[in-house]
């Protein structure tokens, strides 16, 4: 996926694969700019004027997304088949109607049909699912306070009973304390409604939390994916070593912070062979020269690329 | 109250060896913000109504320390660290800085000679900087404010030092550059050279990481101790990130709804946390552990308005162990040696 800039093109994702099975949860990490946000909207193609897919291949149970029209990607997949709650989304509210009208919007518009009545009585027990007093509907934006505001978000995007939820920086915004209870009430809903997430984040800690796959994303590319608990147990790639180091934990140990010298690279001009390699510790001859592949690693259900491996 | 906490002050400093210098010593520190409001409600309202920002708090930073002032957004730790360099002008209180209180400075020009030895970093590098402004003048504004020198020699000098204090190097490179051409983490680092150009002895960082990435945020934070180290200046860190603070700070305060609930060593508090908020803000935190098995302490709700905080104990709201007393009284900070806190639990 790339983007086309009047400086050149800039290779936002490049050659990522993943893939999400019902009630898995994937967690895409990254720094900013590392195209995670770019990999989610391209699922969708969503992506702005400038951005194309170039190529690859996107299915979604069993159907090309890439292969379809327009209308039909409206009507058929987004918001029934995959929905997304948008970094922000919470912010995004339209700020002179009340909630539950704006679900019940999101409702009438893809399930034609659907009378108001029943579109409210559905918005009032998407709200009950995310833990709201379903008597919220009535409230305007304002009325309602951050935490209150992201789980409506979370609550339109379920209005179509999508199989895929893509969730961008969900709770940034908010408050330790907030974020734990949206963070939960997440959780609550991969287990209940049996919807895949895709949970988008550039804190690790929240990945660990909340999803059973993860996705390391650096400069564009997968450094390393796989299951969780493995990662996090024994992270392969350098980058994702320095990446948890750099999280202090509030609990744990007291150790010094590690950090990743040097700054993420430039997408227009990428360093050459691994893009981490100048900010890498560990840089060999080759890095410099030849782009790693993605290799299985042994019997470890994981996939790095790394020269080391 | 008042007298409360000025006499937990003597006892505090008391317990603590009494050779340990003080740099800032805060003493019942109070800003009520008072509510704006049109002319109808005012005619019809008989009272004005107030923010209470930050409702009668005490601290003492030690020489050479850095001091952590924890809490959720609106608990009033910004307000409290803007009053400390006195941007905000408190209600009532005193922020002793070597012996003048700060707060009862007349005129803008007995401030301005005190602060070039205090100085601010501000949370967010986006807006901090002057985009009209080269790197170099950004950093040299201190100096030519203060009047530190004329010479531009010594000028050029002093801000390539600072600047490679940041490991902004070479510092040719970024002098002149303006803050466009600059990364979050850059920026933030320009402005920490901005504070830190003129040596001051006090420093509030307000949120200094908490803009930038991760990889990014430990890497600052690491020059900003080597910094504060080597120069033993006395720090004010304002986050919302209990896990930093516990790395960064000596000791801690953390503050609900303008009020300092518990305080400490950082050690102590977030690994033995006594008041009911401070347990429940660490059990939020999410853990960069997916086998991590924590307690789940979630309490409900969300802080509540300053305007009419809540009776007796404000956080008896929401608290999981709220008892009739908590709702009627307002607990006083108990003094437990090390350590301080404000909960009718403690109290014996």
């Amino acid at each position: 996926m790339y983007y086309g800039t009047n400086r050149g093109l800039v290779k936002a994702v490049d050659d990522v694969s993943f893939d999400v099975n019902e009630k898995d949860a994937l967690g895409l990490a990254g720094e900013s700019g590392c195209g995670k946000t770019s990999a989610a909207l391209a699922i969708l193609r969503l992506l702005p004027t400038n951005g194309q897919v170039v190529d690859g291949k996107i299915e979604i149970e069993g159907q090309d997304i890439l292969k379809l029209s327009e209308k039909d990607l409206r009507e058929t997949i987004r918001w029934k088949k995959v929905s997304v709650i948008f970094q922000g989304a919470m912010n995004a509210l339209h700020p002179t109607y009340k909630i539950g009208d704006q679900i019940a919007e999101a409702i009438i518009k893809h399930e034609p049909g659907v009378k108001k009545e029943a579109a409210m009585a559905r918005a009032r027990q998407l709200m009950q699912l995310v833990g709201m007093d379903a008597s919220r509907v009535n409230r305007y934006p304002h009325e309602l306070s951050g935490g209150m505001k992201q789980r409506s978000v979370t609550a339109m995007a379920l209005a179509c009973n999508p199989s895929i939820l893509i969730a961008d920086e969900p709770t940034t915004a908010l408050d330790v304390i907030v974020q734990a209870q949206v963070l939960g009430v997440m959780k609550d809903l991969r287990s209940r409604l049996s919807v895949a997430m895709i949970l988008i984040s550039h804190d690790l800690s929240i990945i660990a939390e909340t999803c059973n796959k993860t996705a390391i994303m650096y400069a564009g590319k997968i450094v390393e994916y796989g299951d969780t608990v493995a990662i996090f147990k024994e992270p392969l790639h350098p980058y994702t070593q320095k990446l948890i180091a750099a999280f202090p934990s509030v609990l744990g140990r007291r150790t010094e912070l590690s950090s990743i010298r040097g700054f993420p690279p430039d997408l227009l001009d990428p360093p050459s062979g691994c893009r981490f390699h100048p900010r890498c510790e560990q840089a060999m001859e080759i890095c410099r020269k030849a782009e790693p592949v993605s290799k299985k690693s042994g019997n470890l259900k994981r996939i790095v690329a790394c020269h080391l491996y | 109250m008042a007298t409360l906490s000025a006499s937990w002050h003597v006892t505090y400093t008391e317990a603590k060896n009494l050779n340990e210098e003080i740099a800032v010593d805060v003493q019942s520190l109070t800003k009520h913000f008072i509510l704006k409001m049109g002319l109808f409600k005012t005619l019809v309202t008989k009272q004005t109504l107030e923010v209470h920002a930050v409702d009668d708090i005490s601290f003492k930073i030690r020489k050479g320390e850095i001091f952590g002032l924890v809490g959720e957004s609106g608990c009033g730790k910004t307000t409290t660290g803007r009053m400390l360099v006195r941007l905000i002008q408190p209600t009532a209180g005193k922020v002793v800085f070597q012996g003048t209180d700060l707060v009862s400075l007349k005129s803008d020009e007995e401030m301005r000679r005190l602060r070039r030895k205090i100085q601010i970093i501000f949370q967010d590098p986006y807006e901090s900087l002057n985009p009209r402004m080269s790197i170099f003048d950004i950093v040299a504004e201190p100096v030519r404010i203060q009047k530190i020198t004329e010479n531009e020699e010594e000028i050029n000098k002093m801000v390539t030092q600072a600047l490679e204090d940041l490991d902004l190097v070479p510092a040719e490179e970024f002098m002149y550059r303006f803050p466009h051409e600059m990364s979050g983490g850059q920026r933030q680092r320009v402005a920490i050279a901005r504070a830190f150009i003129l040596r001051p002895e006090f420093i509030v960082a307000d949120e200094p990481v908490s803009m930038l990435d991760a990889s990014i945020r430990s890497e600052v934070l690491k020059l900003l101790i080597n910094l504060q180290k080597r120069l033993n200046t006395s720090f004010l860190y304002i986050t919302h990130d209990v896990a930093i603070s516990r790395h960064m700070c000596e000791h801690v305060g953390v503050m609900y709804l303008g009020k300092i609930v518990e305080m400490g060593t950082s050690e102590d508090v977030i690994m033995k946390p006594l008041h009911p908020y401070t347990e429940a803000l660490i059990a939020a935190v999410p853990v960069p552990d997916p086998t991590a098995r924590r307690v789940e302490v979630v309490i409900k709700g969300e802080v509540p308005s300053a305007i009419n905080p809540p009776s007796g104990c404000r956080f008896h709201t929401r608290c999981p162990y709220v008892m009739e007393v908590c709702k009627k009284k307002e607990p006083e900070l108990i003094d437990l040696g090390e350590r301080v806190v404000a909960c009718w639990l403690r109290t014996k």
